[in-house]
């Protein structure tokens, strides 16, 4: 359970960063590491260079934008836990870390780490598909942002190529008056990889009437992924309009098998779990009186 | 790779490779084995040290990264040679360890959890102590131990009984509005 050898740098700026994984396509960046290290301790990953990004400025902290909060890629999970502001903004993303790996582990692991291993399994790249948010990445010709339905492609891999470093993630913030979110998971042990993980994040007019709604799934596939719930729009949402959205876009959803579950039961539980985190984000938006934010 | 690492107040300059975790580096270089060795890929907490107060896992850490925080081992707890913290006391007492392997994980994880909540719902130390496996316990008494840590410090930072009324009683005839 030791790394094989590497090289340890430490950049002083995002471009220096960029640089030297551009001329090296084998070295790895490495922030809070929870998952990458645990990966070199079982030589899953042999990287020539690790690029230590964490202490970089320009990749720090939590902005306000007008109709997003941008995370710089370093902020540690722990960080947005404490946010008061992400609290009120984005409370889907607060619901989802308590699932994200145990609190130790959200001292140190990041944000732009989580989103750049691409677990299928994992919480946060799971609201970033449901919610639409775009990942930002600098390689040594600029910047680009590329939407997260675009940015993971499967298991552990993105749209990353060498040269490129995730250097912030922007999560869109719904401005309608009435937001609800939930947020539903099942594991083997208390944060372990989930089976099947449902987000769901709607908005209500005054009068209970859906504007807008979104449904993701993680878990169940080679990646997060969002199902079709835009029936529910316009309407009056009621227990068996969910579940028979929910059933309809679940069907053929495509669900991998392995020792810990079967497609089916992925499958099965994806509908189950999608219909509950609906329900509970519907009855969150409906027990908000219309306040504006 | 030259590294200063401050460990429980020491400043110590260690020559590493960069592979070496921290918690290697502890055990190893500083000779500070109460940091556990257990999975070495982050599930069990056996090697929870402090950073900067937060509870980490050194085994996921390599000490050339360590640099600038102030790290807190088990070793550090201790308030003099001889004496044990209040969270290791508590432990003692209600029996909250049985072969020791988990436990200065734990009582790290507890000393953090009781710096910031000082009256923790069970729920809170559930979930504080969720990332330390412990094979021995079934936890119950590991939970009952920071209970007692919490009302005792709770208690040793309460103002003694009398000494309020008295405060207020001074306030109020000394005119000071």
């Amino acid at each position: 359970m030791k790394p094989a050898p590497f090289e340890y740098v430490r950049p002083d700026s995002l471009a220096e960063a960029c640089g030297i994984l551009a001329a090296d396509e084998d070295a790895r960046v490495i922030a809070g590491g929870q998952t990458l290290i645990p990966m070199l301790a079982m030589r899953l990953a042999r990287p020539t260079k690790l690029v230590d990004i964490l202490r970089l400025k320009e990749l720090k902290g939590i902005r306000s934008e007008d109709g997003a909060i941008v995370f710089g890629a370093v902020t540690r999970q722990v960080e947005v836990e404490r946010s008061e502001e992400v609290h009120r903004r984005l409370p889907l993303l607060i619901k989802a870390l308590r699932w994200v790996g145990h609190p130790p582990t959200r001292n140190r692991g990041t944000v732009g780490g989580s989103i750049a291993h691409a677990d299928p399994s994992a919480e946060i790249p799971l609201v970033a598909v449901t919610l639409g948010a775009e990942i930002e990445i600098a390689n040594p010709s600029g910047r680009t942002k590329v939407p997260a339905d675009e940015f993971f492609i499967g298991p552990m891999l993105t749209s990353v190529m060498p040269g490129d470093c995730v250097c912030a993630v922007h999560f869109p913030v719904w401005s309608h008056a009435r937001v609800g979110t939930g947020f539903h998971e099942v594991s083997a042990r208390q944060s372990d990889f989930a089976f099947v993980a449902a987000a769901a994040q709607v908005a209500l007019d005054e009068n209970g009437r859906c504007i807008e709604a979104a449904l993701g799934l993680g878990g169940v596939g080679d990646r997060a992924s969002r199902v079709d719930v835009s029936a529910l729009v316009g309407k009056e949402v009621d227990h068996v309009a969910i579940a028979d959205v929910v059933r309809a876009g679940t069907q053929d959803i495509e669900a991998s098998s392995d020792l810990h579950a079967t497609a089916a039961y992925r499958r099965r539980v994806a509908a189950v779990f999608g219909t509950r985190a609906l329900e509970d984000a519907f009855a969150d938006a409906r027990s908000q009186g219309g306040m504006v934010q | 790779m030259k590294v200063k690492l401050n460990v429980n107040g020491q400043q110590r300059e260690v020559e590493v490779e960069p592979r070496k975790t921290l918690l290697d580096t502890l055990r190893e270089d500083f000779l500070l084995v109460g940091s556990h060795v257990g999975c070495e890929h982050g599930v069990c907490g056996a090697c929870t040290v402090l950073l900067d107060g937060e509870p980490s896992r050194s085994c996921l850490m390599f000490a050339v990264q360590a640099d600038g925080y102030e790290i807190t081992t088990i070793e550090g707890l201790a308030p003099a040679p001889g004496e044990l913290s209040v969270v290791q006391d508590a432990f003692c007492e209600m029996h909250g360890l049985q072969c020791g392997y988990c436990t200065p994980g734990m009582v790290l994880t507890a000393h953090a959890l009781l710096n910031h909540n000082d009256t923790p719902s069970r729920e809170d130390i559930v979930e504080a102590i969720s990332g330390n496996i412990c094979r021995c316990t079934g936890y119950g008494q590991i939970v009952e131990a920071v209970e007692f840590a919490a009302d005792r410090l709770r208690k040793a930072n309460a103002p003694k009984q009398g000494v309020l009324e008295a405060a207020e009683t001074n306030t109020s005839h000394g005119g000071r509005k």
